[in-house]
């Protein structure tokens, strides 16, 4: 029978789950098992209904696995909107206030639930969806392990639900980034080590002699996010049927082990693996072939080795001792260079099609998201520096770049490869309506430019206000006066971030237009068909 | 034939490219974060620090769960305006035994690393209840909740155990006392003589104005106001202590 363990096996995790629903020592915990009751209880009706006792058609093993890459494109339109909805939320009620719902709703739930909905929802949905279509293609081989693949899609779907909702409950760690508590993190544990092994896999079993170095990317983000996972969330339950547990480390050592984690979840995670998408996606879309295979080799290895060193950047100035300080500052500084090795490579790529600029929106798309790479590596490592950090830490500054970053270069590379992929996944000649991409790349690039801008703005003022002195050696401002002095700059950054979910807005309908199979009726873009000559 | 060449190699081994890459992404890690736990300079000598009291460490969980790190830091960096506007530059000593450790990234609102002591009681519960009341500038959200919810633990000494097994040094006789303690810190009718010598300079009586019941805001305040007061700096070598 079809799916007969999966739902028996289902069904015994159903029913721990009612078990701890019932049993928990405490209420957040009791309240998550319900979720999770409810969420498995909906998986097994789901594999009941697509369940039958035919004997299932061969597969063709020599056919890509789709399946599993179009359900991930749909998440990651998917949570890229709850996660920007939540983001523009949380930055409304930093302007007003009054738009906090006690408990659940306050900005310490929600904050966790816009950067892991955006990071690990969106991002990592991006990254699942697409690794999987470039392996297959750069390696000639269908995925290992079978059903392995929608394991790995459905597990994590149930991990990020369970971090939403606990979130929601308060059922945090406190780890930036890693928020999830001891059980969650156990489950995500299970399901990125399938990943590892879906991936590595496929590898293994490649028609192609050489490893294209998409995949190196690819690879080297998922071995070091489960080594970052496991030793960051390494704690001790206060009882196996609670949400609370301790961290295994303390003060000082805990707080580089979290910022060690904290950084490569920016390194690897939002950066090696977005590296691996850039360099499937821009020669595909430009139909170049990449810049340079040397620059790619070194900047490769350089990025990797430089930017674990980089955590202790985030404490500077703090009771971490000064050694590890400065040796986290002069790695950041350090890794200005092969990441702007990764950009070069990106950019140069296009070399000869530099024209398809004026014409391809996915390739201004993409061209846009190396650009922001490139400012935020530059960025970083500016503000890496003690001096200069010694003003913007605690500030609007950090949360400006963090979006460049984010919003510039993760959003963007994702949007294109979403782009490219989706006509593909479902056989379409072509996406629903260039001219909507055109107006989402404007709309998020010209959100992106308010919310920087804004936060610059603020961030420094904060900075400055916070050590300005009066001639008779007096603090000038309470705290209370600066926090009064940001309010214009919040909301516009509320409006900014806006303009950047419209954007993804337009893109969820264009998306889903292109799934259904219409095609807009529109004028060609401007300059992609060659004007007709008189004839003479 | 050239180092680039060579990289072939890798570029042909999948199990080579894994083991490589792992390698190299260790090294950072082990430099910087390993001898965090044996070089003895690390953590200052300091007198005063102690284990949280079971009132406390609920008010400290509190504190957690509603993500205060978020916009408190409690991290008071060594720079004039810093230690004019909250106090004595942080130790490290001082959050030894904060499993996690609650440094923050981000001021949206001020340093909470000595807010203790600095406020009344019914401050911070008029403030926890309705910032906008006593502060008119603040963006902080409402936690009116807390008044009415009961602590809800059923047995709390399995939390102490939990950070004793983290290397906490909760004794025994701490243990055995956990949901006492708890439970009496906050009541003013309450003999706490064994609670203040098992935790010096814990503050103690009804801290949220309503001394029938020991709420969730009896907890977060009794964290508030312990939060920076442990350590004697007039006791402290500041030059014995640098790193």
């Amino acid at each position: 029978m079809k799916f007969g363990t999966q739902i028996f096996a289902l069904g015994l995790f159903t029913f721990a789950a009612l078990v701890a629903a019932g049993f928990g020592v405490d209420e957040p915990f009791r309240q998550h098992m319900w979720v999770l009751f409810f969420v498995l209880l909906g998986f097994v009706a789901i594999l009941i209904r697509n369940s039958n006792f035919e004997v299932p058609a061969s597969i063709d093993p020599s056919a890509y696995m789709d399946g599993p890459i179009r359900y991930g494109a749909i998440a990651t339109m998917f949570w890229g909107v709850v996660g920007m909805l939540v983001g523009v939320v949380i930055a409304l009620q930093l302007a007003y206030p009054d738009l906090n719902i006690q408990p659940w709703f306050n900005f310490g739930r929600l904050r966790p639930l816009h950067t892991s909905g955006v990071v690990f929802a969106f991002g990592g949905n991006a990254l699942l969806c697409t690794s999987l279509y470039v392996v297959q293609r750069t390696c000639r081989a269908r995925l290992f392990g079978g059903d392995l693949a929608w394991f790995v899609f459905w597990g994590y779907q149930l991990f990020i639900v369970m971090a939403a909702t606990g979130y929601l409950l308060g059922i945090t760690e406190s780890r930036e980034y890693a928020e999830p508590e001891w059980y969650v993190d156990i489950w995500l544990t299970i399901v990125w080590v399938a990943y590892l092994v879906l991936f590595l896999g496929t590898i293994l079993k490649r028609k192609e002699p050489h490893i294209y170095v998409a995949n190196w990317f690819y690879l080297s983000f998922i071995v070091t996010i489960a080594m970052l996972h496991v030793i960051n969330n390494l704690s001790m339950p206060a009882s196996f049927l609670g949400s609370k547990s301790y961290s295994a480390f303390s003060g000082v050592q805990d707080a580089l082990t979290q910022w060690w984690y904290g950084h490569n979840a920016v390194g690897f995670f939002l950066t090696a693996g977005f590296l691996g998408m850039m360099y499937y996606f821009v020669p595909k879309q430009a139909n170049r072939p990449v810049y340079s295979y040397r620059l790619s080799i070194v900047h490769f290895w350089a990025i990797i080795f430089l930017y674990i060193w980089a955590g202790p950047h985030h404490l500077h100035y703090t009771a971490l001792p000064d050694w590890a300080q400065t040796l986290g500052m002069v790695f950041s500084i350090m890794l200005w260079m092969p990441s702007w090795g990764g950009m070069i490579n990106g950019l140069m790529t296009l070399s000869g099609a530099w024209d398809k600029l004026r014409t391809d929106p996915i390739i201004r798309m993409m061209v846009m998201a190396i650009a922001f790479y490139g400012m935020s590596t530059f960025e970083g490592p500016m503000m890496s520096i003690k001096t200069v950090n010694s003003l913007s830490h605690y500030t609007d500054w950090t949360i400006g770049h963090v979006h460049s970053g984010a919003l510039g270069w993760v959003g963007m590379i994702s949007f294109g490869a979403i782009y490219f992929m989706v006509p593909k996944l479902w056989n379409r000649e072509r996406l629903y309506s260039l001219r909507l991409v055109t107006w989402h790349f404007w709309l998020a690039t010209l959100g992106i430019v308010v919310y920087a801008a804004v936060m610059w703005v603020s961030g420094i003022m904060q900075g400055l206000m916070w050590r300005e002195y009066d001639e008779q050696g007096f603090l000038v401002y309470s705290f209370a006066e600066t926090v009064a002095a940001m309010h214009p700059y919040y909301v516009m950054r509320a409006i900014g971030g806006a303009m950047y979910l419209t954007g993804t807005l337009i893109m969820a309908w264009n998306i889903g237009m292109t799934i259904l199979g219409y095609q807009r009726e529109e004028e060609p873009m401007p300059g992609s068909v060659p004007a007709l000559q008189p004839a003479e | 034939m050239g180092l680039m060449d060579r990289h072939a190699l890798i570029e042909k081994n999948a199990t080579l490219l894994l083991v490589g890459s792992l390698l190299v992404v260790t090294v950072g890690g082990i430099v910087e974060i390993a001898p965090l736990f044996y070089l003895d300079n690390t953590i200052e000598k300091v007198e005063g620090m102690r284990p949280y009291s079971p009132l406390e460490l609920v008010g400290r969980n509190i504190y957690v769960r509603e993500g205060c790190y978020l916009c408190h830091s409690q991290m008071i960096r060594p720079f004039r305006d810093e230690v004019e506007r909250y106090g004595h530059y942080s130790l490290a000593a001082e959050s030894m035994y904060d499993h996690p450790f609650q440094w923050g990234s981000k001021r949206t609102g001020p340093d909470l690393a000595r807010v203790g002591d600095r406020y009344s009681n019914v401050w911070h519960v008029e403030h926890l209840t309705d910032p906008r009341s006593v502060v008119p500038e603040s963006i902080m959200p409402s936690y009116a909740f807390l008044k009415d919810a009961p602590i809800d633990v059923k047995d709390f000494s399995t939390h102490l155990v939990a950070n004793r097994r983290v290397g906490v040094p909760y004794s025994d006789d701490m243990i055995a006392h956990a949901n006492a303690d708890l439970m009496a810190q906050a009541d003013p009718n309450a003999d706490t003589s064994g609670l203040e010598a098992r935790y010096p300079k814990a503050k103690v009586g009804d801290f949220d104005g309503n001394p029938q019941q020991v709420t969730e805001m009896d907890a977060l305040v009794a964290y508030l106001q312990m939060l920076g007061t442990l350590v004697d700096f007039k006791n402290y070598d500041e030059a014995a202590g640098y790193r």
